[in-house]
């Protein structure tokens, strides 16, 4: 999984063409916990989409400028436009079904 | 089809019914417990809890972690999949999820016994758009999400102990709290109160409902109305509704017999209105809902349905 970053984030996700899923999380919150090794096993089985990790409390900015207020938040991104959004914990199967939007 | 028939069926993956599952296949039965989401159920979202026996401090990740870890080396199955519907098959009882109302011949499964154990959720407000504002301005956990606010106006709304804390937890992040509640007086601790009254951005919105959610793609106020009818617009950035929580047993509502709260019916043994269908943990009625009464259930239905299959 790539850590996202301000730097980074123009080039890994609003560049990148197909499709990135970013996971908007931070440590403290158990539910990201829970839901980081579903996320890592959607990265596994799905190689074409990109899975990108965005700290909240480190990246304050990014956070900010998808107006995430509330987490865990998964934002998937097709050629750099965002095209789905979930929040809180979610099965795997209505993790895949974003894909379906 | 032989595979898929189970001696117990459990739905919900939270305290209860993982400790079900333990004892289940503890028993020797072939148990599958069926999840909607993760595992874990509601306790997640609880950094410390300081009142489970034996792990003090313990998170409730970790803590749900390795119950669910414990449960599968056991042997007991564990499925990702919402239930839609429990029917009726004579012998069985047949339990169906999403992936079958999805139209693949998945997601059908037949147990000898079921075991209730869905929790409850958060109340919701019930107003227009609550749903699509979820995440963007609405927020049913002050502790998960009360650090976006920082230094921005918020609201609370209830009454209870949980919107109480919830508005001296945010009173120390954000500009301004104000605390919704339809009556004069609050359900809640007395001393938690007193508390808030000391706090200079704090401020009491009572004997008024919340009519209207303000905000298009993400909350930018609320509207309330008090008791003579007058209405007031309140501008916030977020909103902490903490109106209670519900049982999550709406599908069962055909298949056994619930309380006018909606919380399965059943004695301290766990038995529903039907035979072969248990239920264990926060939705069962009972007065006292925390994880060690929900363990509790879960060993004893587990319990009583083996006993029931011999
Ligand atoms: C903020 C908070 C703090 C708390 N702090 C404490 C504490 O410090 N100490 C304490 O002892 N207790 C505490 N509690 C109470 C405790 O969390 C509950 O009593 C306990 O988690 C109940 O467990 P349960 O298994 O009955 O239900 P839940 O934890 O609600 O689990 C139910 C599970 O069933 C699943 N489910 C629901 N419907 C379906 C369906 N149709 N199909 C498939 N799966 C479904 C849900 O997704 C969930 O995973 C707290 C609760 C909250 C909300």
């Amino acid at each position: 999984m790539i850590e996202g970053t301000s730097d980074n984030f123009e080039n890994e996700v609003l560049k990148a063409e197909g499709l990135v899923l970013v996971d908007f999380n931070a440590d403290w919150c158990g539910p990201c916990q829970m839901m980081k090794p579903v996320v890592e096993a959607f990265g596994e089985e799905h190689k074409d989409v990109k899975v990108v990790s965005v700290n909240i409390d480190d990246e304050e900015e990014l956070s900010d400028s998808y107006e995430v207020s509330t987490i865990p938040c998964l934002v998937l991104f097709k050629d750099g436009k965002e095209v789905a959004r979930e929040i809180g914990v979610i099965s795997p199967k209505k993790l895949a079904k974003m894909l379906e939007k | 089809m032989q595979d898929k028939i189970y001696d117990v069926i459990v739905i919900g993956a939270g305290m209860a019914g993982l400790t079900a599952a333990i004892y289940a296949v503890r028993a020797n039965k072939k148990v599958l417990v069926l999840e909607g989401k993760t595992h874990g159920g509601q306790i997640i979202t609880t950094f410390h809890i300081a009142n489970y026996p034996g792990l003090p401090k313990v998170s409730g990740v970790d803590l749900m972690n390795s119950v669910y870890n414990q449960a599968k080396e056991l042997g007991a199955e564990i499925e990702y999949a919402e239930v839609m519907k429990v029917k009726d098959e004579g012998e069985f009882e047949s339990v169906i999820t999403e992936d079958f109302e999805d139209g693949s011949d998945e997601g059908k499964y037949l147990a000898r016994t079921v075991i209730i154990a869905t929790g409850s959720s958060e109340r919701k407000l019930e107003l227009e758009n609550e749903e699509k504002l979820t995440g963007r301005g609405i927020s049913y956990c002050a502790t998960c999400d009360g650090g976006f606010y920082k230094d921005k106006p918020v609201a609370v709304v209830g009454g209870g102990n949980t919107a109480l804390y919830d508005a001296l937890y945010l009173a120390d992040v954000a500009s301004k709290v104000y605390i919704v509640h339809r009556r004069n007086e609050f359900r809640g601790n007395a001393f938690l109160v007193d508390k808030l009254k000391t706090k200079e951005n704090v401020e009491f919105v009572l004997e008024s409902v919340t009519t209207k959610l303000i905000g298009e793609k993400k909350i930018e106020g609320l509207e309330v109305e008090n008791l003579s009818h007058e209405k007031r617009t309140l501008t916030v950035d977020g909103i902490f509704v903490a109106v209670g929580r519900v049982p999550a047993t709406e599908i069962f509502k055909d298949l056994v017999e619930l309380d006018e709260g909606g919380y399965v019916k059943a004695g301290e043994d766990c038995h529903t209105s039907r035979e072969g269908v248990f239920v264990a943990g926060d939705c069962r009625v009972k007065s006292l809902r925390q994880l060690v009464t929900a363990s509790s259930d879960g060993a004893v239905a587990a319990t009583e349905a083996v006993h029931y299959l011999k």
